[in-house]
């Protein structure tokens, strides 16, 4: 058992829950890559909503590690650290 | 009569007839996505809809109850890109950005259904669209880097039509990439259509098939020898399914670009046409809008304005914006500016339903 204040918190925004049902997930740390797959198991279906088809952020989505939008989007390597923040919202296009 | 299904830059709207000639909206969903396509699968009365989240993607949705409930299904999805070899400096995304043809296979093979999108991949699924399998030859074809995007960032594959009497004969028309055909359900697949012409491209390759832009075909179920195309310019008829195309002479009033082509199923003298204005103003020639209907195989031309706006008419008709219900009379046309028309009488006099919708990318009759 893994104390949640040893873990990443992982928040999608409410735009996302819009579709899909995905409340704060608290997993254990690793990769970005690991991490947001270990967050996107709570849900069915989720990673396509975050992740395009070969597995990169898509176009549209921002991903922010604390206060830090990550970037490049197609490279999901960097650590995340156990007690980071990782948020997960749609980027301002549309109309 | 059936109810008929619009697919918005903000959602799906279903409206059925209430009285002669009164159509309404009785159902909105998916309120504010952009719905690409919509099918009504003739097997099993199923609703799919395509829909083109803004920032989450393409997403496929099935109803099995005429909408009243929804289920979230897998969408086609490309493999992962190579990173060595003749594909590994491909300029095209290997993500699927949009659902924009989607089709059902024969009555004898009830979970079939057939994908087009862009950019231009062609996908089977033979569970109803629980699982969808890339036409990988078709997409690792080496003809297909020398295509363009139409209009779009890359190109598309907009339209599939199902062989009435081959099931495993299906042929996709490619925004810009010409028509392709495969005789064995996907495996293998070739470019096809001699006769088309683009005028804007360099002499020597105005006549290649590969980089044809047609902007819709259509196939007469009755004779499905006879097919109908609009090509980015110029309309065009075909005898022998697709492979060898005739250009059509010109309707004096309306020239011969747009989007749409409807054949008629039983008739195959009988065709329909959504001309626009050339090809940098994409709206209604001289901003009246007017239906093409064609009799006699394409020699002459019917030009139908009776119930249709006849000044400052900025509409554009898309590929999939003029449907035409089971009965062969009826049609529906929606166009970018968010009007909605219907016709009882094949095209002859058009009434208004709304004024209102959003951006109009498909009609279908359910």
């Amino acid at each position: 058992m893994v104390k949640v204040g040893f873990m990443v918190t992982v928040n999608f925004s409410p735009s996302i829950q819009r579709h899909k049902s995905c409340p704060v997930q608290n997993v254990q740390a690793g990769t970005l890559g690991d991490v947001l797959g270990r967050a996107m198991q709570a849900e069915p279906g989720l990673r396509s909503y975050v992740l395009d088809d070969q597995g990169h952020i898509r176009k549209h989505v921002a991903v922010f590690v604390n206060q830090n939008m990550h970037l490049p989007r197609n490279d999901l390597a960097r650590a995340v650290a156990a007690g980071d923040t990782v948020l997960v919202i749609q980027c301002l296009t549309g109309g | 009569m059936t109810p008929l299904l619009v697919c918005t830059r903000k959602g799906l709207f279903v409206l059925h007839l209430q009285t002669a000639g009164r159509w309404e909206i009785t159902a909105h969903h998916f309120a504010g996505e952009p719905v690409t396509q919509t099918l009504v699968d003739p097997r099993t009365g199923a609703w799919y809809a395509a829909l083109r989240l803004g920032h989450f993607g393409v997403k496929l949705h099935r109803s099995d109850d005429q909408g009243k409930t929804w289920r979230e299904l897998p969408v086609p999805a490309f493999p992962t890109k190579p990173t060595e070899g003749p594909w590994a400096d491909d300029p095209t995304p290997w993500t699927v950005e949009l659902l924009w043809a989607l089709v059902a296979g024969s009555a004898d093979q009830p979970g079939r259904l057939w994908a087009g999108c862009m950019p231009a991949g062609v996908f089977r699924s033979d569970d109803a669209g629980e699982s969808w399998q890339l036409c990988e030859s078709f997409w690792l074809d080496e003809k297909r880097k020398q295509w363009m995007g139409g209009g779009n960032d890359y190109p598309g594959a907009h339209t599939l039509i199902v062989d009435p009497t081959d099931a495993n004969h299906v042929t996709a028309a490619i925004s810009c990439g010409g028509l392709w055909t495969t005789h064995d359900a996907g495996s293998t697949w070739q470019s096809v259509g001699k006769g088309m012409v683009a005028t804007y491209l360099p002499p020597e390759l105005a006549g290649e098939p590969n980089i044809q832009d047609p902007h819709r075909i259509s196939l007469c179920t009755a004779q499905p020898n006879v097919m109908w195309m609009q090509l980015h310019f110029g309309m065009y008829r075909s005898t022998d399914q697709g492979l060898n195309w005739t250009k059509l002479p010109a309707a004096p009033e309306a020239g011969d670009f747009g989007f749409p082509v409807l054949a008629d199923p039983l008739n195959p003298l009988r065709a329909w046409y959504v001309p626009a204005q050339a090809d940098s103003h994409r709206y209604a020639p001289g901003a009246r809008m007017c239906v093409l209907r064609t009799d006699d195989g394409g020699q002459t031309w019917q030009v139908m304005r009776e119930g249709l706006p006849q000044q400052h008419a900025y509409d554009l008709v898309y590929r999939h914006g003029l449907a035409l219900a089971p009965d062969g009379r009826s049609l529906a046309m929606a166009s970018t500016t968010g009007n909605l028309w219907m016709s009882d009488n094949a095209g002859e006099s058009w009434q208004l339903t709304t004024a209102h919708l959003p951006p109009v990318a498909a009609v279908a009759f359910a």
